[in-house]
């Protein structure tokens, strides 16, 4: 269900995401970006600003930039240079971001979503490379800004090649803006460019916020940061969506400002008044030369590019699958293990069961990832066979796929079947003894079952399951259960 | 052994190849002379009005041993550079490791840099021996190096005057005898103009030609490294010991450099020699426009051939230059704020700590220059200002472009006036800035430009004549400059009533 | 202030008339009609000036925390932030 607003008043949304890309090297210089270094390692004279120290454009982050503003259907800007965008800030090492200003190197974009079935375009107004700051950590009671008598800094992430993507203000609920970020990093991931991990910081959200009178102009804006994950994002824009209509039926306005997310509280609260904007005196950077995209090496870029989401998903439900899961298959990077099960010919949907039901459980459930699982598409291809051509029933499958996980994919689904005799009993002689048997021995039962009391077989079914260590076929016990009674 | 410091460079590489003097000998014998007129064993505070005070740290132990070192291997017959064993003197703006880089500023005081720059590591690979690092104006802001936190430098020739700016240590070590060769770095004259006024040869590559990667930044469109010598063969060697492309320079060019000796000796006859129209004449000390005459007509009587040229945009040089490196510096300068380098004050918050840091440790030719540039680079003002005054940059590239289509080079006087005495023009910026109206269009151009000594003032003081050529000619410019320098036969030995004391006999 | 400089009233004073001084100095590039040329940065047009994605070795710790003004837990150490991010 789509989020609405009060009536006769219009959500206005633009989202900000920045992508850190996973580039060996920074952008400027040959520190390594590995996360999780001790602080103050992966550091040079370049990215700790030294006096002296210049920086040198990291050649893989412009192809990155450029493979991505293709898969977001922007025009490459032929030639463009790098601003210096001056501020202070004691995570800046140089007191200025090296970004781009009036000509980024991507424009007018646009990536379409589908919201609630309805497919809905977003327009990017561009993308553009710059670098990110270094990590400051607070000390204070709260560890956040506010009340910190001091603040340490670690210039490890300083310099990290980061890419910002501006959409224009075509958002009108919070899902449509889920909707758009989860299919930015679908489409990032796709490109193997960044992990795009909110968790992890490798893919950002800042959200600006406005609303109108339906037919009157565009509102003030807020600008809302600290959303960690995608449901943030969503319930921080319902959350300021609500204020702001509130405030100005209030007979307040609205204060053009950065507001904090408070996830504990569901709440956005005021962080900097930006009654003025920022003067953030750029001017081109004389460090650093223009970068040069022309026509013919974009074209061989935009040969590069694989097969994009929106591709992919659409050719899974072409071939049969539910369009809610193909959307998980595609965004949750199960892909490739979706189209290695299915090249063999396994049903595109009963695959995609699998892989986003019971597989995806278990793999929660055992806190194992998808790599460390050693699951391959093959090993659910065979799974799929054996439950189609009878040998196991779901529930027994779903016994092997536990083994499966817990051998790391050293196992197929068949050796398990055979070492653990986990085959579905499904001979006809050997299930009637049993039936047979279950029916003597439940007289009354199926004196009920005759009289009418269909649900009572379930108890029947659970005896011949014990009587078979679970492995009976339930759909033949069924059957041969209500045949014995029939007849007897 | 004290004749040594008299010497050039190539006399000395002579004299060590032959095996007459040894490098270390070389060295000890400069070093001896710093002690004897540097005043450098003194505190600041205790400077005495003989003391030259080129330098600011010494890096006794590490030459000596580097010399010693020098010598082992050319006494093994190892092949060894150009220049091997020679000592130089390194301004302050050169970061090298080892020592402190002040750059002439309380912010970086006692800053001891983590990496050496580019320029550092080729002398060290061409086994020219660092000396120490000298005295300049704070940041490079200025012409007089009256803007240096540690005390002013005096000109060997007189030393109640000023060695111009803001590389005044390394001129003024050169010229008194304290070393034969030095790096200086030139933005907007500050390589020309100190050599003008200290009698040296002083020469400003083509932008890009050299390395600024650990310089500490000005401003970066402008800054180049340079050489300062006694002789103009001296500084070409110089030069060809530290130009080259740097890969951690993005402005550092790939183009190929020109061969700065092949035809240094070739003479000037039939070359075409521009006079620029908008420098010279009117603002020009009489001494130094009759020693610009005199070259001229030397130059004539070599076979050159001389003519006027415009330069018609020139006279906005230097309003643009100080909308450019103001605008640039403001940017480069915001990275001292007392975090992770230098000087700092301390505050309650970081935000008071930064402002307190920065008006502790920066003077006020530095503050004037921030306050500049942040104003002409802000929001409603970029245009007028820094948009503005690139193009006017552009036009004057453009000019001398047109300029070269009708001669081989420019020259003009390279500063309007001979050293001047201490406290003279502090009192007003832009009579400051002044001394830089010659220089300042070849800085914005990047084009190539050298003063070479042309002759004396009235009182014995020396002139200078700037040479300019098209961009990567630089072997025209040491070319007209050798020329001159073989036709004139000038003494480089201070001389004068108030000049440095020079070793007996000399 | 944008130049984060924090000056005392006296040098207010002083370098106050200065500047305009130098400004009025500097405004007379706008006597130069300029409006079709293009601004000039460098004196070569340079272009693609790129480094490959290998790395370099980076600065040992110690050597670049020896020069901090303050140190803690090997980081740089700051008085308190007031504004939040720029």
């Amino acid at each position: 269900m789509v989020t609405t607003v009060k009536d006769g008043w219009e959500l206005v949304v633009g989202l900000e995401v920045h992508v850190e890309l996973n580039t060996v090297t920074k952008m400027w210089c040959g520190c390594s970006t590995d996360f999780g270094a001790p602080p103050n390692t992966n550091v040079c004279p370049v990215c700790t600003g030294q006096p002296g120290a210049l920086p040198v454009v990291n050649r893989e982050a412009v192809t990155s930039a450029v493979r991505l503003g293709l898969a977001l259907n922007c025009d490459i800007v032929e030639v463009c240079r790098f601003h210096r965008k001056n501020y202070f800030y004691p995570d800046l090492a140089k007191n200025y971001q090296i970004s781009q200003y009036d000509i980024p190197l991507c424009q007018d974009g646009w990536i379409d979503v589908d919201v609630e079935g309805e497919t809905r375009r977003v327009r990017l107004e561009r993308l553009h490379m710059e670098e990110d700051t270094g990590k400051s950590t607070h000390l204070g009671l709260t560890g956040r800004l506010h009340g910190a008598d001091k603040s340490l800094i670690d210039y490890n992430r300083c310099g990290v090649p980061l890419l910002e993507i501006v959409s224009r203000p075509d958002i009108h609920d919070p899902e449509t803006a889920q909707a758009y970020l989860r299919e930015l990093q679908a489409i990032v991931q796709a490109l193997g460019v960044s992990d795009a991990r909110m968790e992890e910081g490798s893919i950002r959200c800042d959200a600006n916020v406005s609303v109108r009178r339906i037919g009157e102009s565009l509102g003030t804006r807020t600008e809302t940061k600290n959303l960690n994950s995608v449901r943030s994002l969503g319930r921080a824009i319902a959350f300021e969506a609500e204020r702001q209509i509130a405030t100005i039926e209030d007979g307040e306005t609205i204060v053009m400002e950065t507001r904090h997310w408070d996830e504990g509280r569901g709440v956005t609260e005021t962080l900097r008044r930006k009654e003025t904007v920022t003067d953030y005196r750029y001017f081109p950077d004389p460090d650093l030369v223009e970068i040069h995209s022309p026509a013919d090496w974009v074209e061989e870029q935009r040969g590069t590019l694989p097969e994009l989401p929106a591709v992919s998903r659409h050719r899974l439900i072409e071939a049969g699958v539910d369009p809610a899961q193909a959307l998980t298959v595609v965004g949750t990077g199960v892909l490739a293990i979706y189209d290695d099960a299915t090249t063999g010919g396994a049903d595109a949907q009963t695959v995609a069961n699998w892989l986003t039901g019971d597989v995806s459980g278990q793999l929660s459930t055992a806190g194992v990832t998808w790599e460390e699982s050693g699951l391959t598409g093959a090993h659910v291809a065979e799974l799929v066979s054996l439950v189609a051509e009878g040998t196991l029933s779901n529930k027994l499958a779903k016994q092997v796929l536990e083994a499966m996980i817990d051998a790391r994919g050293t196992a197929t689904p068949a050796q398990i079947v055979e070492e653990r005799g986990l085959k579905q009993v499904s001979d006809e002689g050997e299930l009637r003894g049993i039936v047979e048997r279950v029916v003597a021995d439940n007289a009354a039962t199926v004196d009920a079952i005759r009289g009418g009391n269909d649900k009572a077989i379930g108890a029947l079914v659970g005896q011949v399951m014990q009587a078979t260590r679970g492995q009976a076929d339930p759909r033949k016990t069924n059957e041969l259960l209500r045949e014995v009674i029939a007849a007897g | 052994m004290s004749e040594l410091v008299t010497k050039s460079a190539a006399d000395l590489v002579a004299l060590m190849e032959s095996g007459e003097v040894s490098s270390r000998e070389v060295v000890d014998a400069h070093l001896a002379r710093i002690e004897e007129v540097d005043g450098h064993a003194r505190p600041d505070g205790d400077l005495t009005e003989s003391d030259v005070h080129a330098f600011l740290a010494l890096t006794a132990e590490q030459a000596r041993r580097h010399a010693d070192d020098v010598d082992q291997r050319r006494a093994t017959g190892h092949p060894l550079g150009p220049l091997a064993g020679v000592p130089l003197a390194l301004k302050d703006v050169i970061t090298m490791r080892g020592a402190p880089t002040t750059v002439g500023s309380r912010m970086l005081q006692g800053w001891e840099p983590p990496y050496d720059a580019t320029v550092t590591t080729r002398l060290r690979a061409a086994d020219i021996v660092v000396l120490g690092k000298t005295n300049m104006d704070e940041f490079a802001m200025g012409s007089s190096t009256e803007n240096s936190a540690y005390g002013n430098t005096r000109n060997p020739w007189d030393l109640g005057r000023v060695p111009g700016g803001s590389s005044g240590g390394s001129a003024a070590a050169v010229a008194g005898l304290m070393a034969p060769l030095a790096i200086g770095t030139d933005t907007g004259g500050s390589i020309r103009q100190p050599a003008a006024v200290c009698g040296v040869v002083g020469a400003k590559p083509t932008y890009g030609a050299v390395s600024r990667y650990g310089l500490v930044a000005f401003a970066s469109s402008l800054d180049q490294a340079g050489p300062f010598a006694r002789t103009v063969e001296d500084a070409a060697l110089l030069q060809a010991a530290i130009h080259g492309h740097d890969p951690l320079d993005s402005t550092s060019i790939t183009q190929e450099l020109p061969d700065l000796f092949a035809d240094l000796r070739a003479g000037v006859d039939g070359l075409r020699i521009g006079v620029v129209t908008e420098l010279q004449g009117d603002g020009y000390e009489l001494g130094v426009e009759a020693a610009f005459r005199d070259s001229l007509a030397r130059y004539e009587a070599m076979g050159a051939v001389i003519s006027e040229v415009s330069l018609p945009h020139a006279p906005f040089g230097l309003p643009a230059y100080y909308l450019i490196a103001p605008s640039e510096c403001s940017s480069n300068l915001a990275r001292f704020d007392g975090v992770r380098y230098g000087n700092r004050v301390d505050a309650p918050t970081a935000e008071e700590m930064n402002a307190a840091t920065r008006a502790a440790g920066f003077g006020p030719e530095v503050k004037r220059r921030i306050m500049i540039g942040t104003h002409a680079l802000s929001s409603g003002y970029y245009d007028a200002y820094y948009l503005q005054a690139s193009k006017v940059r552009r036009l004057i590239a453009d000019d001398f472009v047109a300029a070269f289509d009708q001669v081989d080079v420019v020259v003009s006087p390279t500063s309007p006036t001979v050293a001047f005495p201490f406290g003279s023009k502090t009192a007003d910026p832009i009579a400051m800035y002044l001394n830089d109206v010659a220089t300042v269009p070849a800085s914005l151009a990047g084009v190539p430009a050298i003063s070479v000594p042309n002759g004396r003032d009235d009182a014995g003081l020396p002139v200078g004549l700037q040479i300019m050529a098209p961009l990567l000619r630089d072997d025209l410019m040491y070319r007209v400059a050798w020329a001159l320098e073989q036709d004139l036969g000038l003494s480089p030995i201070p001389t004068g009533g108030n000049a440095v004391a020079v070793p007996q006999g000399v | 202030m944008l130049a984060r400089l924090s000056l005392t009233d006296g040098e207010i004073d002083r370098l106050a008339p200065q500047l305009s001084q130098i400004l009025a100095y500097a405004e007379q590039v706008s006597e130069v009609a300029a409006d079709d040329v293009e601004p000039m940065t460098h004196p070569f047009p340079l272009r693609n000036v790129m480094r490959e994605d290998q790395p370099r070795p980076s600065l040992p710790r110690d050597l670049l925390l020896s020069q901090a003004p303050e140190v803690q837990d090997d980081r740089f150490a700051v008085p308190r932030i007031v504004a939040e991010e720029g």
